[in-house]
């Protein structure tokens, strides 16, 4: 362990030494075989994992979507029980509001953000791994429910009394509670990861106002998730304590209230709704103006009101309690919050609309689900707008409009822009292009099954159509409404078939990409698809927003970003650590090397929540030593050597 | 904005002081955590305002041990702050003994409050104000054990002299976490010992 701490000057080196390549190669590549792969840190494996289990949930949910649909599509049907419908829909909302929305944006960016930032790992690659597992096994801990009795049927929101023990005595409720603390330790310790990344380790030159929006949109999520998930974790300990501890939080008889647990869900419900699109926004504003060949139009509004939404967004919860009986001044409040966060999102709209009509367009496949988010995300914002006003919400509430509308924001700027970027990265993933022409067909299916399906819901929530019913009677003019939405959504699930069909197919004979398939300007089309396990054969130096493009754009300035020469950093597993504002390097920072701790803390807190929920006291107080244990090994110190004075010379202040 | 960059100069290798990724973790980390104690607080607050009788006992709580306490807590702090600036000059003994001094002032602590947890007149599941009372000072105690447990694997690794004056994060970036869990205690301190005298 020479060295291993000191102080250098890195050398320099050209980016296509082979020797260079070799000895990065080595100290970086996953070893191969089963217990490489589950030792791994490597954030483009963990980054299309967590792709790939978002998917299948996506799948599930779909499913269970599909379930109510058959149920729906005529008046008075009884292939579900009510009881079995409450569970579907409830589930549906889980699976798809928490173990799809936000990983799968995780995914896009734990894989993109090193190689966004012209660095080599995640800030917290072990961390990494970690949060990973955690998010996996939180969902297959919900979904083991139905094997003990039955699912969470409460609805995603969970409101208190219907999930109170006397209401709700199964153990469904029990699963959602602890398997969403779960979920929210892999959710917190994600958006740690994101947060320290971007600030501390960028490529030399990577000053805050280079980054591309992609990585705004999931700084400002992780920052919205770092403040409002301990609310809902709370929330849900709070229940399952009322629930099985026999504490009095929300139980009117005890002092408690109700309604505390709708303003904890809330509290963090409507920022996580930001938190599920902001980054989806960010893969637009970073892919879309690749297909109009120009850069997006005001990058500077569309940060700061990325930053905005999410500042706003934590003042308007209220919102979804208007039916709750709360002093009109409250209401007021936080009608007139919800009313001013659409300028933000406006801001970013023009923006967009602006890239496509001053950009000279090529209309590839991921350019269609871009530009076509444009459209749903307005047509979302403006069913939001319009329930922002009480009296309006009054109306509207509980009904299918509010189905429609959130379908509209989710499916509209989370689904579209997540299948429009794996088809923009897909070649960067694997080294092969999807399909074009199966991909035209793949979005035309979407589009229409999508609005076919959803946009009726308008009309049959403005008849009168209360959400969450698992029947209605014929002859209220919700038929045929019914039947279509129906339709629709089985033409959406075709959509998605012929979307995993593109990927098996591609992934085998798709066309080879090359390094920069759609000349685009970031700095992951610089490296090979995919690219190699250090990413960067020499740190590169970022002096633009578009180090790809620095040639075509004289208005961008006149700096010109290195690729082809700069630090190797090979001496171990290392990247540059940079000041947060300007990015100028201040540390070599030691990256640590592949480790089973993160699986083998995953797997014990996972333990532990079984323990919590078969109320078995000796276990969770052994898997809690486990735990510490885990922990020590995870954080124990190198030794320090004797001489390390050296670096006191050096020129920058060592404080 | 800066045009050109250079990194052709010395920089230091590995975790060094607030340059260690682990010193802006545990800042991330304090966030959240007091996130979280903000929303166990809104609770308290929320329903002492909204509900009928969450059951407030009529007098408001004896100070005779959770004052002392909160000193001791503070002095551990000290203890620890004072140990920190020893060890910038190489005094590694002098950390030891903080590192030794701030634990069993923890864990008396930890005595403390379980003692007067056994004078409280009502359970955790008697009424809204038990469940908060029993579930904040829970939560905190929990943190108490936490940051006793890495003052502990602190105080082992200095004694193996895996830290001197140079490299030394992880001592910072723990005594930055018990901080961290004595300014929580103040707030709790605050709203369910000094606030119900007010009322």
């Amino acid at each position: 362990m020479k060295d291993t701490y000191d102080n250098r000057t890195p050398a320099l080196s050209p980016a296509d030494d082979p020797a260079n390549a070799a000895r990065l190669r080595q100290l970086w590549e996953t070893p191969p075989g089963l217990r490489g792969q589950l030792a791994t840190v490597d954030h483009k494996i963990i980054g299309i994992r967590y792709l790939v289990t978002a998917f299948l949930f996506l799948v599930l949910g779909g499913l269970e979507a599909l379930m109510m649909r058959l149920q729906l599509a005529h008046a008075d049907q009884h292939l579900l029980s009510p009881a079995q419908y409450n569970q579907m829909f409830s589930m549906h909302g889980i699976t798809m509001i928490f173990l799809y929305a936000l990983p799968v944006l995780s995914g896009f960016s734990n894989y993109l953000w090193p190689l966004l930032l012209g660095s080599r790992d995640m800030a917290f690659p072990r961390l990494n791994a970690f949060s990973y597992w955690i998010y996996l096994f939180s969902g297959i801990f919900i979904y083991t429910s139905f094997l003990a009795g039955g699912g969470p049927d409460s609805g995603w929101f969970n409101y208190v009394p219907y999930t109170a023990l006397n209401y709700n005595p199964g153990q469904g409720i029990d699963f959602y509670a602890l398997g969403m603390i779960l979920f929210g330790i892999s959710t917190t310790a994600g958006s740690i990861n994101f947060i320290v990344t971007v600030f501390r380790t960028r490529a030399p030159g990577m000053s805050l106002n280079r980054l591309p929006i992609l990585i705004w949109g999931t700084l400002t999520a992780s920052l919205g998730n770092l403040l409002a998930v301990p609310a809902v974790s709370l929330a849900f300990f709070m229940l399952w304590m009322d629930r099985r501890i026999g504490t009095r939080f929300f139980d009117e008889g005890g002092g408690g209230d109700p309604l505390l647990w709708q303003h904890l869900f809330w509290m963090f419900g409507h920022p996580w709704v930001y938190a599920i699109v902001l980054p989806a926004m960010g893969i637009v504003s970073d892919g879309l103006p690749t297909f109009c060949r120009r850069p997006l139009v005001g990058y500077t509004p569309v940060a700061l009101s990325t930053v905005a939404t999410m500042f706003i967004g934590f003042g308007v919860w209220v919102h979804h309690m208007f039916a709750t009986g709360l002093p009109a001044l409250s209401m007021s409040f936080f009608s007139a919050a919800s009313f001013i966060i659409v300028i933000p999102s406006a801001v970013a709209v023009f923006a967009w609309i602006a890239t496509i009509w001053l950009g000279r367009p090529v209309f590839k496949v991921p350019f269609l689900f871009f530009a076509s988010f444009v459209l749903l995300f307005v047509i979302g914002g403006v069913s939001g707008f319009m329930t922002a006003a009480v009296p309006l919400d009054w109306q509207l509430t509980d009904t299918y409009f509010i189905v429609a509308h959130l379908h509209y924001v989710l499916l509209g700027i989370n689904v579209f822009p997540v299948i429009g970027g794996v088809y923009f990265w897909f070649p960067k993933m694997t080294g092969r292009l999807l399909d074009e022409r199966l991909g035209r067909w793949n979005f035309w299916t979407l589009f229409i099954g999508f609005n076919l399906a959803f946009f009726p819901m308008h009309i049959s929530g403005l008849l009168g159509m209360p959400r969450r019913v698992y029947t209605y009677p014929a002859g209220y003019g919700w038929d045929t409404l019914n039947f279509i939405t129906t339709l629709g959504a089985f033409l959406f699930a075709a959509g998605v078939l012929l979307f995993v069909f593109n990927v098996a197919l591609s992934l085998r004979r798709g066309e080879i990409a090359g390094p920069n398939p759609w000349y685009a300007s970031t700095l992951e089309w610089a490296v090979s698809s995919p690219p190699p396990p250090y990413n960067f054969a020499v740190i590169p130096t970022v002096a633009s927003r578009h180090p790809l493009w620095e040639t075509h754009l004289p208005e961008e300035g006149s700096g010109r970003s290195i690729l082809d020469q700069g630090a190797p950093l090979a001496e171990a597993r290392e990247t540059f650590g940079v000041t947060a504002l300007d990015g100028e390097p201040d540390v070599i920072l030691r990256m640590p090397t592949d480790s089973w701790t993160p699986l083998v803390m995953a797997l014990l807190l996972t333990a532990l929540g079984y323990g919590a929920l078969l109320r078995n006291w000796a276990l969770c107080g052994w898997v809690s030593v486990g735990v510490v244990g885990c922990l020590l090994v995870w954080l124990w110190p190198p030794a320090a050597p004797a001489k390390t004075l050296k670096y006191r010379t050096m020129d920058v202040r060592y404080d | 904005m800066i045009d050109t960059i250079s990194f052709r100069r010395n920089l230091p290798v590995g975790a060094v002081g607030h340059r260690a990724l682990g010193w802006w973790g545990m800042w991330m980390l304090i966030a959240t955590e007091a996130a979280l104690f903000a929303y166990l607080l809104f609770s308290y607050f929320y329903l002492l305002s909204q509900s009928q009788n969450i059951g407030l006992p009529a007098t408001p709580p004896s100070l005779r041990l959770a004052l002392p306490n909160t000193f001791i807590l503070i002095g551990s702090s000290l203890i620890l702050w004072w140990g920190e600036r020893g060890m910038r000059r190489g005094r590694m003994m002098r950390q030891l003994a903080a590192l030794g001094l701030a634990l069993a002032l923890g864990v008396i602590f930890m005595a403390v409050q379980g003692e007067e947890w056994r004078n409280k007149t009502f359970s955790i599941t008697e009424h809204a104000y038990g469940s908060l009372y029993f579930t904040v000072t829970g939560f905190h105690m929990l943190h108490v054990l936490g940051g006793a447990l890495m003052l502990a694997a602190l105080f082992v690794w200095t004694a193996l002299g895996h830290f001197n004056a140079e490299r030394n994060a992880p001592i910072t970036i723990g005594a930055l976490y018990w901080h961290f869990v004595d300014a929580v205690w103040l707030t709790i301190f605050g709203s369910f010992y000094l606030y119900p005298y007010l009322l």
